[in-house]
């Protein structure tokens, strides 16, 4: 009698322990209301709880400063229950890295970063496959053949924009200059603000941002409507809201396949999974809808290139791919190597000006 | 190209700074008081969360101004009964203030975020908005720019021309001799105190209602102490607290352009950023070296509680 009841207050004890919805923190470097960036990574977690109702609860914490803050923050995630906890900026890479060390049963997750252990894995998005097909149309469309990029910090990931962008322009007008301004930022309003005018006073009428706020295309909305003909790409999201007259396509990062399929693979016992770097192919990275200014032979233009790189016959950094200085880095016939995109310090050629240093 | 450049550059320059002068000249009255209000960056999120939600919700530029004002004046008041009413320590009051509201106005904005806001247009003075190159810069610019610069004229004039600037001036340096003679000097700094936020709340109001049109938090982005330092290492003059915010702006905007036009510069990138803030410092320390000069013009009695012993 006694064995049995101790035998089903055993079952059901476990049946609730596996029934007990496993714990996701998520780590923001920005406020969910920027509208981009983290914006982005917030609609992917929302649709991973949705696809997973009852067996996941997530804890967000948002406008985390990297550094010594970031560090406390995903500790106090992980000594509070999480089982899973996903860091999404690159400045993370560090204090994930020292926390995973200490907490050996919980996964971690960072997005953007090269560190990896046996608990801590890597997630990225070939941003820069959007960036090409963005260049595309802003080689078809610009009438000044120049374009604005405003940049955040030089590193690889940005520059891999920059340069993609780049590519994707040249491809159809070879005379093409892209001018750089960087904001040393993710987020700062008032400085991408006067970076965008400073570019439009350039000449620049195609404008893209590595930032993450909406001012930039807010900016380049306001002096569209004052009558200047500029327009804007948007970067993780669809800014066409604060833009819409002006927004001609936007690259967007769709988190939710990849949140789903982690968090579900780790529920099922399958581990932490490889590092991962997916793109278009996958369904990671998409081009906002077009704006209606955009003519049907662009938009069939790029559809096709779109198909070809999904299929794997073109891509952003197919040779020949020049840098600024003139020397080949990928000869015509080969593709850049994940570890060359991944330590990308270069521009290519049609960017004007130089990388500062650090 | 080029002059349109220069005009493009002064207009941005003006923008940029105007923020840092009114609240510079708001926190200058109250220095000049005799009480240190470090809590700039907080009565200007207030301020700033305050003037969005107005304008959002009626766009009413104007009434958008007013709610930056009276969210600035009220959070001033909290320093003011605490520091003056109370006698706590004014620095540490200053700064909890900051922190207080800068996280306050970011619990208010969050339904905020992520709201669009068209810009304010910018009212052209008649005549004066055709010169040539000045002209389209200074000239064509949003009300509270045209505002900064009369708020720069009537606070000089009020300090130094006027009695009730001077009594103000007189509790700043000897608030014991002051309060012999009969003025009521905790009154005076309570009024310093409430000009000092309301005009927080205005640059506040015009960083985000004019500037860049959204709310995040933090949209100040530091300007709360750029302001408060502006105000110390001009040495507590009007005039040179206008020079260092135009400088201050006038450097974040020359270093964007400067690469935005391609030209090859051999600098860290991190160094263009810190370029306004070093200019700034440097310029004005240089300017303002005459011990005797700022020994005239610093109040004497700045940060010190006034406790009346009658």
């Amino acid at each position: 009698m006694a064995m049995r009841n101790i035998a089903l207050m055993i079952v059901s004890g476990s049946l609730l322990l596996a029934q007990a919805p496993v714990k996701v923190g998520f780590v923001y470097v920005s406020p969910i209301g920027d509208a981009g960036y983290t914006y982005q990574h917030d609609l992917g977690r929302k649709a991973m709880e949705a696809a997973l109702k009852g067996k996941v609860t997530t804890q967000v914490v948002e406008n985390v400063e990297e550094g010594a803050d970031a560090e406390r923050v995903i500790r106090s995630l992980a000594t509070d229950g999480c089982k899973m906890i996903f860091t999404t900026s690159f400045g993370y890479m560090n204090p994930t890295a020292k926390v995973a060390a200490t907490f050996p049963n919980v996964d971690f997750f960072h997005a953007t970063g090269y560190k990896s252990s046996k608990n801590m894995a890597t997630y990225n998005g070939r941003f820069y496959e959007g960036r090409y097909l963005n260049g595309i149309i802003a080689g078809k469309m610009t009438k000044t053949h120049i374009a604005g990029f405003v940049g955040a910090f030089p590193i690889p990931e940005v520059m891999m924009a920059i340069d993609a962008f780049t590519q994707g322009m040249r491809s159809v007008d070879p005379k093409a200059e892209v001018h750089v301004v960087w904001v040393n930022s993710w987020f700062d309003p008032g400085k991408e603000r006067e970076a965008t005018n400073s570019l439009i006073s350039q000449g620049a009428d195609m404008i893209t941002q590595h930032t993450d706020s909406t001012v930039v295309v807010s900016t380049v909305e306001e002096q569209h409507k004052a009558g200047k003909g500029v327009y804007c790409f948007s970067y993780n999201s669809d800014m066409s809201k604060y833009a819409p007259t002006s927004q001609l396509s936007g690259d967007i990062t769709d988190w939710s396949g990849y949140y789903t399929r982690t968090v579900q693979n780790v529920l099922a016992g399958k581990g932490i999974g490889p590092n991962v770097w997916d793109g278009l192919k996958e369904g990671m990275i998409k081009i906002a809808p077009f704006n209606a200014a955009v003519p049907k032979p662009v938009r069939t233009y790029v559809d096709k290139v779109m198909a070809e790189m999904k299929a794997g016959k073109v891509n952003a950094f197919q040779g020949p791919v020049v840098a600024q200085d003139g020397t080949v880095k990928v000869p015509a016939g080969k593709v850049m190597s994940d570890n060359d995109l991944g330590s990308l310090n270069y521009y290519v050629q049609g960017v004007v000006g130089n990388v500062p240093k650090g | 190209m080029g002059l349109d450049l220069l005009t493009y550059i002064l207009f941005a320059t003006v923008m940029a700074g105007t923020p840092l002068i009114i609240a510079g000249l708001g926190e200058l009255v109250t220095e000049k008081a005799g009480v240190l209000n470090l809590g700039c960056e907080g009565m200007m999120s207030m301020g700033a969360v305050a003037a969005f939600a107005v304008a959002y919700g009626t766009h009413n530029y104007f009434l958008a101004i007013l709610a930056g004002l009276v969210a600035g004046l009220v959070m001033s008041l909290l320093f003011a009964v605490a520091a003056l009413t109370l006698m706590a320590n004014q620095v540490a009051c200053g700064l909890a203030l900051s922190i207080f509201g800068v996280g306050l106005a970011a619990f208010i904005g969050k339904p905020l975020e992520s709201m669009s806001l068209t810009a304010g247009t910018p009212v052209a003075i008649p005549l004066l908005c055709r010169i040539p190159v000045l002209g389209p810069a200074l000239f064509q610019q949003q009300s509270l720019v045209y505002f900064s610069w009369v708020l720069l004229a009537a606070v000089a004039w009020f300090l130094y021309r006027s009695k009730p600037g001077l009594v103000l001036r007189a509790v700043g340096e000897a608030p014991v001799s002051a309060h012999a003679i009969g003025y009521r000097v905790v009154r005076i700094r309570y009024l310093a105190v409430l000009f000092g936020g309301a005009m927080a709340g205005v640059a506040g109001a015009f960083m985000v209602v004019f500037y860049t049109p959204l709310w995040v938090e933090g949209m100040i982005a530091g300007r709360g102490w750029i302001s408060i330092a502006l105000v110390v290492f001009s040495t507590w003059r009007p005039l040179r607290v206008l020079l260092g915010a135009y400088l201050f702006g006038g450097c974040m905007v020359a270093q964007m352009f400067v690469q935005a036009s391609g030209i090859h510069l051999n600098v860290p990138a991190q160094f263009l950023s810190a370029l306004p803030y070093l200019a700034t410092v440097l310029v004005l320390v240089l300017i303002s070296h005459n011990r005797s000069n700022i020994r005239l013009n610093s109040p004497a009695s700045l940060g010190q509680p006034f406790l009346p012993d009658v």
